[in-house]
């Protein structure tokens, strides 16, 4: 297990690069502590697979070091970082049992046997596939395969991190909810270093105790589920996070008021930056339906089950609210208030209001 | 336009994919198909299509049997959920092939292609090739080819499983608008019951080869007909356990709650019960409820909701409230079962009862 330290990373697919855009990588800075549970977040082509890459050994940064417990290991080998691996397609050996399969790991390290049975058996157990340990693998149900493939990671209690690789892309709802709660628990009982890495903003906030989102080649915000949630430094973060996203719609400063299609908008506290394209940004959870407020036509309603996603139009622009509750019918006119400590300020793309903790 | 099956099944040496199946799907709205991998819907969307043959059974268009009619006769288009191009052909070529072959002529082929392109927003990348595109851009391609023509229906497997999260949410978003102008009998599989909610229509739920139910998606979500439907229409997973009824009382191990709606007229006995996890809310709700002190051993952040499992009676339970719980685990939470949202079965897995509550 260990701390894991990148510096200053850079990396570009090209031998020379120029420009900021030729790089798939910028300036990536990150401390993770040892025992943390971490995801990459980002959508397609945002550089988490080659940072994980970078991290793993199979590609070497153009620029910058990965340290693991304070020493370079940034032109070391994957095989000489002692890590495990975890990909979206379960790999596993199919003509061999699921015991084989586990202790494989392990045979090729010179452990006494015992040592090896007792650790297959232990991990068989926390994943509840002792039941399945003679069976072959070829035949398994895609959950029991991807179990196999965390339990080959799992087995060896040597491993600097354990990196997983959009592991539950493949698997079924139900599935993915009972191997998500089951990855929670292993990291709450073994403590190892985990980097999961996904675009899938539900899989990064609930496994990770601190997500770090990335677009185009950068860091966008470190911050815990909560904070990604409650306060996004960057629009895009408030889009990315949060079905619908957060609605972020263009608005005018004249002095310290923001106004919005011709309403005033209270904001959550004082404004730090008054530069730049101005935007409103505020959750669909935070806006309500209400008698007064600002007009706002209903375009459409969308019952989920648990809520009602309502999408309304204030003037040109769209803006979601989710309610509980029967919702009004389609173009109905309505108003809409916005809960004030939600409503934060935007300058070009970054947060500009402070919390107003009085 | 009608689409129906009529007895189908499916069988692939000693194994069945298809138990027996009628199903009848019309234009307008989406008809969709719910369930798991290897639930049969692929299987399915291949009988519809004309790629398999059913072993028994036979599929009707508008009161004519196409059983025999190989796809290219059948006129319908199909999408998969891994996005197939042409990779050496241009965007357009792409979504002019189904026209080319079809033989229509040059100028109303282009006319079709810059409308579907339009409404796709792919009129930028016209010249492009497929892998300059990205996975969304690609299956906007595909979905444009299947739409170019004029077609009796139209299949789509899964079609935005491979896509990142934000692309899956926005062209959800899009799909039924963009279909609702096709005039044609859109069939649509999913293994996600958030995205069958979200588009409405009709599902048939599908579980190891059979339906389990079929009607408006809104319906059999408020009232599953069986255990299976229940199951298979629960993202989260529904929590089930049994209970016992008693005169006027409802036991669930320890707790005890007042019956009420259809519950009343149910006889005594035991029953399994059923609710949804946003029913075991995490802090006390406006409707009547029973509360339980649970330890919490797992939590979870969704985006704006905070998910819960703790212990009870000798099984998990699941706990999904809106907004941000400040859970510790390991430590006591009080949890409420809104138990008029409850649904009961009987020891077959019907479906005998429903709280008094509506969905």
């Amino acid at each position: 297990m260990a701390e894991i330290s990148l510096r200053n990373l850079h990396h570009s697919y090209l031998p020379k690069p120029t420009m900021p855009a030729d790089y798939a990588l910028s300036n990536i800075n990150l401390e993770w502590s040892d025992g943390g549970a971490y995801a990459l977040l980002g959508p397609s082509g945002c550089g988490k697979s080659t940072l994980l890459n970078i991290i793993s050994g199979l590609l070497m940064p153009s620029s910058g070091e990965v340290l693991f417990d304070g020493q370079d290991v940034t032109c070391l080998p994957p095989d000489k970082r002692n890590i495990a691996q975890v990909f979206q397609f379960p790999v596993i050996y199919d003509t061999m049992s699921v015991y084989d399969n586990l202790a494989f790991p392990l045979n090729n390290r010179l452990l006494p046997a015992e040592r090896v049975d007792a650790r297959v058996r232990e991990v068989a157990a926390m994943l509840e596939l002792e039941t399945l340990l003679d069976r072959r693998a070829a035949n398994l149900a895609p959950d029991n395969k991807q179990k196999i493939s965390m339990g080959r990671g799992l087995v060896r209690d040597d491993v600097n991190v354990m990196m997983f690789d959009e592991p539950l892309t493949v698997i079924d709802p139900e599935l993915k909810w009972k191997l998500r709660s089951k990855l929670k628990e292993l990291h709450q009982r073994i403590a190892v270093t985990m980097i999961y890495v996904t675009h899938d903003q539900t899989e990064a906030m609930t496994f990770a105790d601190q997500v770090v989102v990335m677009k185009d080649g950068e860091i966008v915000q470190i911050g815990t589920p909560v904070d990604l949630f409650e306060r996004p430094h960057h629009t895009f973060v408030g889009h990315f996070i949060g079905s619908p996203g957060m609605n972020i719609l263009p608005a005018k400063l004249v002095g310290d008021d923001v106004w919005l299609d011709g309403h005033k908008v209270a904001l959550e506290g004082p404004i730090t930056c008054h530069a730049g394209k101005i935007e409103v940004g505020i959750r669909p959870e935070h806006v309500r339906l209400s008698s007064s407020g600002i007009p706002a036509i209903v375009r459409k309603a969308a019952d989920i089950g648990r809520h009602t996603v309502v999408e309304t139009a204030v003037g040109d622009r769209i803006v979601s609210a989710i309610i509980h509750g029967r919702p009004p019918s389609c173009g109905a006119h309505i108003h809409l208030e916005f809960d004030i400590s939600h409503t934060r300020l935007y300058a070009d793309g970054r947060i500009a209001t402070t919390a107003d903790h009085q | 336009m009608v689409l129906e099956l009529r007895e189908v099944t499916k069988k692939v040496a000693a194994e069945t994919h298809v138990f027996e199946t009628s199903l009848r799907f019309e234009q307008g709205g989406f008809n969709i198909l719910l369930g798991e991998t290897n639930s049969g819907k692929s299987t399915l969307i291949k009988l519809m299509a004309g790629l398999e043959r059913p072993s028994s059974g036979s599929v009707w268009v508008d009161g004519r049997d196409v059983t025999g009619l190989s796809p290219q006769r059948r006129n319908i288009a199909l999408v998969h959920q891994f996005f197939i191009n042409y990779p050496h052909m241009s965007v357009y070529e792409n979504i002019v092939s189904p026209l080319r072959a079809a033989g229509e002529t040059a100028a109303v082929a282009d006319r079709r292609v810059r409308e579907a392109a339009e409404l796709l927003q792919l009129s930028d990348m016209l010249d492009r090739r497929p892998h300059e595109l990205s996975g969304g851009q690609q299956q906007r391609t595909a979905i444009a080819r299947a739409i170019v023509k004029e077609s009796t229906a139209i299949f789509l497997d899964e079609p935005l499983a491979n896509l990142d999260y934000k692309l899956r949410e926005e062209l959800r978003e899009q799909l039924p608008e963009i279909l609702a102008q096709r005039g044609t009998i859109v069939v649509y599989a999913t293994s996600d019951p958030t995205e069958a909610l979200l588009l409405g229509g009709h599902t048939a739920l599908l579980h190891h080869g059979r339906v389990a139910q079929f009607g408006p998606t809104a319906h059999i979500y408020r009232s599953p007909a069986d255990l299976v439907a229940a199951r298979v229409f629960s993202d989260p997973p529904i929590n089930l356990a049994p209970i016992r009824k008693r005169g006027t009382m409802i036991h669930l191990d320890d707790l005890a709650w007042q019956a009420s709606g259809s519950v009343c007229d149910l006889a005594d006995g035991p029953y399994t019960v059923g609710i949804r996890p946003h029913h075991v809310a995490p802090a006390s709700p406006t409707t009547p409820s029973v509360s339980v002190d649970g330890r919490v051993e797992i939590t979870e952040l969704s985006g704006s909701e905070s998910i819960a499992y703790f212990p009870m009676a000798g099984r998990t339970w699941i706990s999904i409230g809106s907004g941000i719980h400040p859970y510790r685990v390991g430590e006591q939470h009080q949890f409420h079962l809104m138990h008029q949202h409850c649904f009961y079965f009987d020891e077959t897995g019907d479906l005998v009862a429903k709280g008094a509550a509506d969905g």
